[in-house]
């Protein structure tokens, strides 16, 4: 449907003007997690960190709304230690305009990053905010509900197709059930799923030109947000592990063990 | 003393068997009362099946036209003008309560707890973390109220053996959001077991290659009365539809029998299966991670040793 759509490109009401996507640096998604030996946290020294793989799709999704001329600003925020400018600036390279670091070196739970994108939102004036779905370390898959219900408008979470006409958007969301068709008024939340696209390469002439776009810091604690009671983690343990069974040869080995306990 | 609320997840017609897994959690919190809530346009007989779980006190119904699907904005406000009376609510974490609850705990403004996996007391819970490589024990605040979700794989469902009051609610005075609107879902509905509940599941991974090839992975679970699910690479690859994925980011299931074929085992699937009773893997390379943590394992060409077994399973 983007390739014919039946209006010339000037002849679009552009009304998003701005996005804001959230890129989270996480653990790396190949790497093995542990838990230290004192239980206070997992290990993440010397660990490789990346943007989160759902953030990624978040900020390819902006980019193409913004080439097909739908929006004119992708800007990208992080929440996180001054380390976190690595991905930013990866963020920068992929084609994001602007960057902005919110430095805290402890971490901040979903209520307090949707008090933080929402202060940002009412800085810059947001029309769409872009998160993932889930950050892949703490899996709580919150921020984006928080952030819209904070905000008072709209979230579609889970989002494997996004179609921005005017002033609205038609969201497809992967929920269990299946494919489920929403419509939503802008300014909104949207939350990415895995399907939403294949994001791009960042090449080498496009990490120069990054060094050059802005990339802006603020203390966390300028901000004045009120957190909210945090949930304490008090203790990290590995995971019961099952034990490797046994090889069967052929079918029929199976068959026999399936029928032995009583599963065929 | 704990007074918890269970969202019920539902179609509009009938309960999803979430709830009572939910309500199992609920209920492990030392002498909790649960309490079941029902957003619906018509909530007849999805309360009388709520009514019949074992450990709860009550079910009350909300009954309005905007509750016809269950959309977070819609439902959210409702839940947050009824919340004052409990200490703890909980929803299943489906997509249906992982969308809903972080919005009803920022309304509130809390924090939420995701994926509950036990009850340690009724304050403090473990939840896996970083795709179940770690598990995290948490500790929400005393005095506040706890929002939470309940990963359902992790629990099974109360009985269905009581007969609980309902009630109908007091129409809550909220303004209901009409920014956000339902326009269809589609799903590839089949006669086969829910995934997410079904006793066995047979999956199958990008070794398939190609949607037509999927037909002897249907083959087999039919043979079993099994539910079918897939890897990413097979949803990716538009073998089979997103809802039958398994894993991290797809569903996390509890099958007696979980099947593996032609599935390497990253620990993005694997987090999805981790509770199921014996896990069976064939692949035709031994060195497959999945092997490590397969009950029972077969080397072997898919391509023969499906057609072979479903045969042989007569
Ligand atoms: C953020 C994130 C989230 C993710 N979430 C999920 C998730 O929820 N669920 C999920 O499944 N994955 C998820 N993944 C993807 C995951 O990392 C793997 O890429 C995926 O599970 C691989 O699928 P597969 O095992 O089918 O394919 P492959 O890894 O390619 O494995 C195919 C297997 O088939 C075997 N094989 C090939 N031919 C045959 C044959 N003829 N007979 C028998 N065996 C054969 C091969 O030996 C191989 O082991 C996620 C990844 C990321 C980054
Ligand atoms: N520290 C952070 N900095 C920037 N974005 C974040 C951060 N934490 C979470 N997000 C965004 O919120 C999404 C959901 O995260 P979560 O709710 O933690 O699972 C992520 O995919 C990011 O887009």
């Amino acid at each position: 449907m983007d390739n014919n759509d039946p209006l010339p490109l000037g002849a679009r009401s552009n009304e998003v003007e701005k996005i804001l996507v959230g890129l989270k640096r996480v653990v790396d998604y190949n790497v093995r997690v542990r838990v230290k030996s004192d239980g206070s946290d997992v290990e993440t020294d010397g660990v490789k960190m990346s943007i989160n793989p759902f953030d990624e799709i978040a900020l390819e999704e902006a980019l193409r709304i913004k080439e097909r001329g739908d929006a004119s600003e992708v800007i990208v925020i992080s929440v996180g230690t001054v380390d976190a400018q690595q991905q930013l600036r990866t963020g920068l390279a992929m084609g994001a305009d602007h960057a902005i670091l919110v430095e805290s070196d402890s971490s901040v739970d979903p209520l307090g990053l949707a008090q933080t994108f929402k202060s940002i939102i009412d800085r810059d004036g947001i029309d769409l905010v872009i998160l993932g779905k889930q950050a892949i370390d703490d899996d709580n898959s919150q921020t984006a509900q928080m952030l819209s219900a904070i905000w008072g408008r709209p979230q579609a979470t889970f989002a494997s197709k996004l179609d921005i006409a005017g002033n609205k958007a038609t969201v497809t969301r992967e929920v269990d059930a299946g494919l489920e068709v929403i419509e939503i008024d802008l300014p909104a939340v949207i939350s990415t799923d895995l399907r939403m696209n294949e994001p791009r390469y960042v090449k080498l002439p496009d990490i120069m030109k990054a060094r050059k776009k802005p990339l802006e810091l603020i203390a966390m604690a300028d901000l004045g947000i009120d957190q909210g009671p945090e949930i304490k983690s008090v203790m990290f343990e590995p995971p019961l592990e099952r034990e490797r069974g046994v090889m069967v040869n052929d079918v029929a080995s199976l068959v026999a063990v399936l029928k032995e306990k009583g599963l065929a | 003393m704990s007074k918890v609320l269970v969202i019920a997840e539902h179609d509009g017609v009938m309960l999803n068997p979430s709830t009572a897994k939910t309500v199992a959690c609920a209920a492990s919190i030392n002498g909790a009362i649960v309490d079941i809530a029902v957003f619906a346009a018509t909530a007849g007989p999805i309360a009388s099946e709520a009514a019949k779980l074992a450990s709860i006190a009550r079910v009350v119904t909300y009954e309005r036209s905007e509750n016809k699907h269950a959309l977070a904005a819609v439902i959210a406000p409702q839940i947050v003008a009824v919340a004052g009376e409990y200490t703890h609510i909980f929803g299943p974490s489906t997509t249906f309560g992982k969308d809903l609850m972080p919005r009803v705990a920022a309304l509130l403004g809390v924090n939420q707890i995701s994926d509950i996996m036990s009850v340690e007391s009724s304050h403090i819970f473990k939840r896996p973390v970083y795709a179940g490589s770690a598990i995290a024990t948490v500790e929400a605040p005393m005095d506040t109220i706890l929002v939470a979700t309940v990963r359902i794989a992790s629990y099974s469902a109360v009985t269905s053996n009581n007969s609980a009051l309902i009630e109908s609610g007091s129409p809550s005075v909220v303004d209901i959001p009409t920014h956000t609107r339902f326009i269809e879902v589609k799903s590839g509905a089949t006669d086969r077991p829910d995934l997410q509940t079904a006793t066995k599941v047979v999956s199958g991974g990008r070794a398939l290659a190609s949607a037509e090839n999927f037909d002897i992975i249907y083959k087999l679970a039919d043979k079993l009365g099994a539910g079918v699910g897939a890897s990413r690479a097979a949803v990716d690859a538009g073998y089979v539809p997103n809802e039958m994925q398994v894993g991290q980011t797809g569903k996390i299931i509890a099958p007696d029998l979980y099947m593996a074929i032609g599935i390497s085992g990253a620990i993005q699937h694997l987090t999805g299966i981790k509770d199921a009773g014996t896990i069976v893997a064939i692949n035709k390379d031994e060195e497959a991670p999945i092997f490590e943590v397969a009950d029972i394992g077969l080397v072997a060409d898919l391509f023969t040793a499906i057609p072979e077994l479903t045969e042989a399973l007569d």
